[in-house]
């Protein structure tokens, strides 16, 4: 029998009482892992964006084009790296529900600028040798079960083929992965002028444009040098950083890190509240035995720190569970809305994150009790009865 | 201080503050206490028995005055020292023989074992020996809410002599059980005392359970009276 033994009996000698203690710990671990899991999902974009990159839209708002021919313009502004650009397709598989995130996209360029993205080069080659290809997100392939020489019909809910459908047939050629596993590999992409020789409104337009610079700290610059080359012409543009942009997107849904943060203070304020009410009746409860470990010769910062040791194994026992469920949870969610939150993952970040706040919450419920032990007065604890 | 004695308490004061007032439980108290000795001190409500108790336990201090344990002065040890001294030379046995409700017999008895650098095979062993001892074998694995008042008593005694402490303290260790009982445990302490060498400290206001004592002392306010009364070394029928 060690220490360890006298905690585990202390811990375990109501069960109700454990049972109700940890599952509310369990309860807001669960939260925390979910929810966090969720803003991860949510801010990935902002979080995988490159430093570098900017991203050129029309100043009316990022659903009205540009014109073709600002993508040569932006290229020659000085600070510009590489460029590339995209449109909108709006694809779905299949059935209208069915939505899969479709880009046309100059290949030549496409995954020069984003360079987190991981392609083969014979895939890639092939791709760009196939108009009618198509270059698959990993994510996306897997939960379609798509391979490689798969013909897949995508079709649009905006555009129109010229043979008059709204589908389009496309052969995979290649699945993209990501190098890191946040990075968004739910969507696919493939020939921006195949798709504009094929649709019927024709034009010479691109939804966006995405460049790199030379330099994070001259993003600031570029971006004022383009805006200002196109301005008082027929399409303004506002250019910022994807990041920014990326953030200015989410923010539209509310600010999603306050709710987030609302919810997860409010759980672990219950539950610092509860299980700490809840150690400090343990404890008092037990004066007369503390007392007696003390005159038997079990000196106070010893005392001290088993109550410690106690009140943490407490937060461990419901945390561990809680960010188990959590997991299984968002494992779970995940390939349900793969399509939707695409990068719903309970990442190691998180993991540690709630390890900590276990231990944190373990030593704050703890820390009154164990101080009252240690300060404990064995012939006032006897006389107390 | 004689190699005799064990314990020596020369002009020990201890005085307690309550409010604005100072009260006094002794003021130049002096004893000895020798080795093999079998002490039962008596008295009434309010004379200082558990103060002294709690003197000799190192668990309190004195005000002033010199508290010596075999030679070494221990009134001016720390908080954490007494509690080492404490592990190393005292066995407590207190009236409501304070187990660990979850622990079985045979890991209560096993506690004071922790404080010492015994492995969990001789801590078994020793564990097993003294409930031998308190005739208890068979309930090494029995939980305090399944034995009776006697049982939980020679639990309590097998934890207090399983370190082999120098000392004794009993406070009132008989007075929660039925005659024959306390007898049984009265006896047990006496064949500690006799068999094994075991210098006792027996505070008691039971009269039969002192007659079991080699030495009755009687405190009264304080004080010390009829020090040193005839010793009586057998039970009365």
């Amino acid at each position: 029998m060690k220490d360890l033994y006298l905690v585990y009996k202390n811990l375990t000698r109501k069960k109700l009482r454990l049972f109700l203690t940890s599952f509310a710990i369990f309860i807001a671990f669960l939260i925390f892992g979910a929810v966090t899991a969720l803003q991860g999902a949510l801010n990935s974009g902002v979080e995988m964006s490159a430093d570098n990159r900017l991203v050129v839209f029309n100043k009316i708002n990022f659903t009205q084009s540009l014109p073709y021919a600002y993508v040569n313009k932006v290229s020659g502004i000085d600070g510009v790296k590489d460029v590339t650009f995209a449109n909108w397709f709006g694809g779905y598989y299949q059935e209208p529900a069915n939505q899969v995130v479709t880009m046309a996209v100059d290949p030549d360029t496409y995954f020069d600028v984003y360079e987190e993205l991981q392609v083969d080069t014979q895939q890639k080659a092939n791709w760009l040798q196939n108009q009618a290809g198509v270059m698959v997100g990993e994510r996306l392939a897997t939960v379609n079960n798509w391979k490689i020489g798969d013909r897949i019909p995508i079709s649009s809910n905006i555009f129109s083929n010229k043979d008059g459908g709204q589908t389009w047939d496309l052969v995979v050629e290649g699945i993209f992965t990501g190098k890191d596993p946040q990075v968004d590999t739910g969507y696919m992409v493939f020939h921006y002028k195949y798709f504009m020789e094929t649709q019927s409104w024709g034009g010479d337009y691109v939804g966006w444009i995405v460049l790199t610079t030379d330099d994070p700290a001259i993003n600031e610059q570029v971006a004022k040098a383009i805006d200002e080359n196109f301005a008082n012409s027929q399409a303004e543009t506002d250019t910022s950083t994807e990041k920014a942009f990326n953030k200015a997107f989410i923010e539209q849904i509310g600010n999603i890190g306050l709710i987030i943060f609302g919810v997860v203070f409010m759980a672990f304020f219950t539950i610092l509240v509860l299980v700490g009410n809840t150690m400090v009746l343990a404890i008092r409860e037990r004066t007369s035995e503390i007392a007696v470990l003390k005159t038997l010769g079990f000196s106070s910062p010893r005392i001290f720190r088993m109550i410690l040791t106690e009140s943490c194994l407490l937060a461990f026992l419901g945390g561990l569970l809680g960010l188990g469920a959590a997991y299984l949870a968002v494992g779970a969610l995940s390939k349900m809305m793969a399509r939707f939150l695409p990068n719903l993952v309970l990442g190691e970040d998180i993991i540690l994150q709630a390890l900590g706040y276990m231990l944190l919450l373990g030593l704050i419920t703890g820390i009154a009790p164990a101080y009252r032990a240690l300060r404990l007065n064995i012939i006032t604890a006897f006389a107390r009865g | 201080m004689s190699d005799d004695n064990l314990f020596e308490l020369k002009a020990v004061a201890k005085r307690f503050k309550k409010g604005k007032e100072t009260i006094s439980i002794f003021d130049d108290l002096n004893m000895h206490i020798k080795r093999g000795d079998f002490l039962a001190i008596m008295g009434p409500s309010g004379s200082g028995k558990t103060t002294l108790l709690n003197l000799l336990g190192g668990v309190d201090q004195p005000t002033s005055g010199e508290v010596s344990f075999d030679g070494a002065r221990i009134d001016s040890l720390s908080e954490g020292q007494l509690a080492t001294w404490r592990a190393n030379n005292i066995g407590f046995i207190f009236q409501f023989y304070n187990l660990m409700p979850m622990l079985n017999a045979a890991k209560n008895v096993e506690l004071p074992l922790l404080l010492t650098n015994l492995s969990g095979k001789e801590r078994q062993q020793r564990v097993e020996t003294a409930l031998k001892l308190v005739g208890l074998a068979d309930r090494a694995k029995h939980m305090p809410s399944e034995m009776s008042g006697g049982q939980l008593q020679r639990v309590a005694i097998a934890r207090a002599v399983v370190s082999d402490p120098k000392l004794l303290l009993c406070d009132e260790p008989t007075g929660d059980l039925d005659r024959n009982t306390a007898d049984e445990i009265l006896e047990m302490l006496q064949l500690l005392n006799r068999e094994f060498g075991k210098t006792i400290v027996m505070v008691t206001h039971d009269p039969a359970a002192a007659r079991y004592a080699t030495h009755t002392l009687h405190l009264d306010k304080g004080q010390f009276v009829d020090k040193d009364e005839p010793v009586l070394q057998e039970k009365s029928a």
